[in-house]
């Protein structure tokens, strides 16, 4: 890629840094120079978030028509999937599946609603409660 | 407590990639002046292609451009050798003594972190990745003082935010895991040409003959028959997720495929001087026109996720595209291979 060639298009970035990229300068050497952001780019970051939006509302609606438990809102309001959650709450994904549904999530203990709580960065009240 | 520490011959230094970035940034304040960006990313052979089988991130395909998470630090050291220290740990607590020792002692210390809980980062980078390096290089009260080699100047994080991206979970969880380098040797010239060639010569097998389908250069022509099989398997708006997916590990704040692609080419400008090769110039220019491919692929596939390419025949092309740099690589590499570079 040639300096002059270096998109410029301002995005999520914007206000929070530019980044370094290696180019070709006139006398066809690298060097590094800033740039703005690449159109390309903020499209394909914006369609995987219109599409994470989607999840969360699907879920949301999930939660409403009582097929599926706050876990599983929650899980999709912060972006992770089995192993991330697994991860954060020590639970078997095996165990998680099961606690996304409603039968089986209204008698989760305080012990265990307490660790999903923290990893969802809510309280226990509001995940409880949780009803879309 | 009140502490105020700041390592003052600590230089920030901003570069392309966090990895390549932290292990430039700490040798240079070890007095290896001359190490630069593509020369950590050449003797580490960061270069690199997979797609992982069976697994998913994000909701979409586990592609990366480069080698795994840790490889440059370690390889460029031991080229040069550099002895480190690396430490992973199962308690926090233990995790946040050893970072405030190795601070009071002033030791500026590389740590990987997760960018979920990166407070600093702007909200629509923040999934759930946690192969990001940062550097800790020193502590005023609560707050450490950040390095973070894809910004343009340092920043900080409060004690509990720094722990809590430490202690990130999920895939390539980081544990705290914290690294610096120990002892610095006397680095001839020769010792630097030995790290280059090694560094080269590793870059050429992980790329030509890593075993299986869906590594190195063979590893992309993997995704290419998949990317073909894409439209009629998962409908359009998955594929076109998937295919951002692709651009977005290319491209994403950091990284970049097409941008490793011309990090590696600047490499081989660099190490042509070294060298005293004026062959290895010839190459970079291949690399070069590597990157220049996948710029080219990604925008062919920015049109498939903003729905303006719709059929078969533009996933087919847009697979094609990706055969060429395919062989473009491999025969870039094959150079590489032959060549006689001395050592």
């Amino acid at each position: 890629m040639k300096k002059e060639d270096l998109p410029q298009d301002a995005g999520a970035l914007d206000k929070f840094t530019r980044e370094v990229c290696y180019v070709k300068n006139q006398d066809g050497k690298y060097e590094t120079a800033l740039s703005k952001g690449w159109d390309v780019k903020k499209e394909a970051l914006d369609s995987a978030w219109t599409d994470v939006n989607e999840r969360i509302e699907d879920a949301r609606q999930a939660v409403v028509r009582g097929e599926k438990s706050p876990v599983h809102y929650f899980m999709e309001l912060r972006l992770m999937d089995l192993p991330v959650l697994s991860g954060y709450t020590g639970f078997f994904s095996f165990f998680i599946k099961r606690h996304l549904k409603p039968s089986v999530f209204k008698n989760l203990s305080e012990k265990k609603l307490g660790k999903y709580a923290r990893a969802f960065d809510v309280t226990i009240d509001e995940l409880k409660n949780f009803k879309g | 407590m009140e502490t105020d520490i700041k390592i003052d011959e600590f230089r920030h230094v901003q570069t392309a990639h966090c990895e390549n970035g932290v292990t430039t940034a700490l040798l240079r304040y070890h007095g290896l002046d001359f190490m630069t960006e593509p020369l950590a990313f050449g003797m580490g052979s960061g270069l690199f292609y997979i797609q992982i089988p069976f697994l998913t991130v994000n909701n979409g395909p586990a592609i990366s451009f480069r080698t795994m998470p840790g490889a440059i630090f370690k390889r460029t050291c031991k080229s040069l050798g550099v002895d480190v220290t690396r430490k992973r740990f199962s308690n926090p607590e233990k995790a946040q003594a050893f970072l405030e020792q190795k601070i009071q002692e002033g030791v500026p210390v590389g740590c990987q972190v997760g960018v979920f809980h990166l407070t600093y980062f702007p909200k629509e980078y923040r999934f759930h990745f946690n192969a990001h390096n940062l550097i800790v290089y020193g502590q005023h009260d609560d707050q450490y003082l950040i390095s973070d080699p894809v910004m343009e100047d340092v920043t900080s994080l409060s004690r509990e935010d720094l722990s809590r991206v430490r202690f990130a979970q999920g895939p390539l969880a980081p544990k705290g895991h914290i690294y610096f380098p120990e002892k610095v040797g006397v680095i001839s010239n020769d010792l630097i040409r030995k790290g280059i060639v090694k560094g080269i010569r590793r870059n050429v097998r992980d790329m030509l003959s890593i075993p299986g389908n869906f590594a190195g250069v063979n590893g992309i022509r993997h995704t290419s028959n998949h990317i073909r099989k894409w439209r009629d398997k998962l409908g359009l708006k998955k594929a076109g997720l998937y295919l951002g997916q692709i651009v977005r590990m290319q491209e994403e704040i950091g990284t970049g495929g097409g941008g490793f692609r011309f990090l590696y080419g600047a490499f081989l400008e660099e190490a042509s001087a070294y060298l005293q090769n004026d062959k290895l110039i010839g190459v970079s220019e291949e690399f070069t026109r590597s990157g220049d491919l996948w710029r080219a692929s990604a925008i062919k596939m920015a049109g498939v996720y903003k729905g303006r390419l719709t059929e078969q025949k533009d996933f087919e092309e847009i697979a094609d595209m990706l055969l060429n740099i395919r062989s473009v690589e491999k025969e870039a590499f094959q150079k590489l291979s032959k060549m006689d570079l001395g050592k």
